[in-house]
């Protein structure tokens, strides 16, 4: 294995030559870059990359540009898991063969994809990726919604939001379906690492990239993503929403060792847990939760979070 | 760079992002690499912008917080110290200015057309806090 790039603390990390460019056609403020910089800069070792369609694969390789300074697939929306797999296998073919012309190169297989492509519509194939233990990361950039193509409800889009397929109105509070339970399924393929990361606690972050990163197996990642556009906030406000998401434990941050060794990373001091409320208040897509007709489902929001926490704590503590 | 139609450009074909041989990418700075055409890098996306950030190092404590949340690559840091921004890449999100922890803040936004060196000179004095 090659050696651990060293990062004690952000002074530290700022010296990273970024392998992500700009000029990107992301939207200003848009958390999927955010998110790719941080996993990026964990490792000063060789990338081999792909993005599933979606807003990161489609605004960053706008022919004849590209921004990655990386190996990149360009791929389709349901596979980037599997050209990463195949890549793989393949290093991994060439290498007891002794055919590589670097062997000491050590690169890092990475594919990425929305919620969209891997909660829905790649899901078989992540499946499968994380059955067969390939030696890859899969990293979902979860914005909880089919944001590239304007907003289509997916399997991990949350109990009212509005959606353009689940809109909210006078007969409906927009998506009624509860939120896919995605890290439980990819770690009940028993595979050695999978962890819930935001962009905001960046070390965490790169902790478990890095852990990730020297495991040798199938490691998935769920990336919460907050999108200016379809959560309908001001772009400045994206660090601001994510600290909302981790800090109201919406998304709280934990990993899963072998399939069922729970370990939370992130637990915010009692008093400074943030009311679901305030999560929801700060986007456009729950605004009509606040009408009197809905405003029940912020108390069952709250219930949801409650249980689910109590859930992650008690998995914690039996370490089954 | 010549546009290509979608329908005349070969499957499979490879965008080569730096000229010549390269290696080891991850330990050399923008400065040092010779980027292609074909790198959105040699691009630019300045003409988004409605409001621009304006740094002010007088205030800055070099906390890289800017540096690690800038979704555009678009805060200059070296050896540890925030020197500047590039322009060409920064959309004007504003998210640098929201995360910068000094008091005054050390990255204010101004409309795209403001005079930097006036905006420095006439920089908000530091804020009281409220008890
Ligand atoms: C097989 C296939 N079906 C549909 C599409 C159209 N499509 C392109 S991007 C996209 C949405 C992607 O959503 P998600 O995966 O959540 O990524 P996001 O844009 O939200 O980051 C869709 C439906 C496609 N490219 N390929
Ligand atoms: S729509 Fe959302 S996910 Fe897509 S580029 Fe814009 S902010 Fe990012
Ligand atoms: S305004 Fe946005 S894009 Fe520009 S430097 Fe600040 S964070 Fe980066
Ligand atoms: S966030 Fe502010 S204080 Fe910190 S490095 Fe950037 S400009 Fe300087
Ligand atoms: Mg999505």
């Amino acid at each position: 294995m090659s050696e651990m790039k060293k990062i004690k603390n952000l002074k530290e990390f700022s010296t990273s030559a970024d392998r992500f460019e700009g000029a990107n056609l992301l939207c200003p403020g848009c958390a999927h870059s955010i998110i790719v910089r941080e996993v990026l800069n964990a490792t000063n070792d060789d990338l081999v990359l792909a993005a599933s369609t979606g807003c990161l694969e489609v605004c960053t390789a706008v022919y004849p540009y590209t921004s990655w300074d990386a190996s990149w697939i360009h791929i389709g929306f349901e596979n980037s898991s599997t050209a990463v797999a195949g890549a793989e296998a393949m290093y991994k073919a060439l290498k007891i063969k002794g055919r590589l012309k670097q062997p000491d190169r050590n690169p890092k297989f990475v594919a990425f994809g929305g919620d969209g492509a891997s909660y829905d519509i790649g899901f078989q194939w992540i499946s499968g990726c994380m059955e067969r233990n390939h030696d890859m990361m899969y990293i979902v950039l979860d914005n909880e919604v089919y944001a590239n193509t304007g907003g289509q409800r997916s399997s991990s889009t949350p109990i009212g939001s509005s959606a353009t397929t689940t809109p909210s109105g006078s007969v409906s509070y927009g998506e009624t379906k509860n939120k896919k339970d995605m890290m439980s399924i990819m770690a009940a393929h028993n595979i050695p690492y999978a962890a819930q990361v935001a962009p905001n606690k960046w070390k965490d972050m790169v902790k478990k990239i890095q852990k990730g990163f020297a495991t040798e197996g199938a490691v998935f990642i769920n990336a919460v993503s907050p999108c200016t556009t379809e959560w309908k906030f001001d772009p400045k406000d994206t660090m601001h929403l994510t600290d909302l998401a981790t800090d109201s434990l919406v998304f709280p941050l934990y990993e899963v060792i072998d399939g069922h060794e729970l370990n939370i990373t992130y637990r915010p001091k009692e008093k400074d847990i943030v009311p679901v409320e305030e999560y929801l208040a700060a986007q456009g897509r729950f605004k009509h939760l606040f009408k009197d007709q809905y405003k029940y489902l912020i108390k069952e929001w709250q219930e949801r979070v409650d249980a689910n926490w109590v859930y992650l704590n008690r998995r914690e503590e039996a370490r089954v | 760079m010549a546009n290509t139609g979608w329908d005349e450009f070969e499957i499979g074909a490879m965008l080569r992002t730096f000229e010549g041989e390269i290696s080891d990418i991850a330990t050399t700075l923008q400065e040092d690499r010779k980027y292609t055409q074909n790198s959105s890098f040699s691009a630019s996306v300045a003409d988004w912008r409605i409001e621009k950030p304006v740094f002010n190092k007088d205030y800055c404590i070099d906390c890289q917080f800017c540096w690690i949340y800038c979704p555009d690559i678009s805060i200059i840091s070296r050896d540890k110290k925030m020197i500047g921004i590039d322009m060409d890449h920064c959309k004007g999100c504003g998210i640098c200015v929201e995360v910068c922890p000094t008091n005054p803040k050390s990255l204010l936004m101004f409309p795209e057309v403001a005079d930097e060196e006036r905006e420095i000179e006439n920089w908000p004095a530091k804020e009281k806090k409220e008890k």
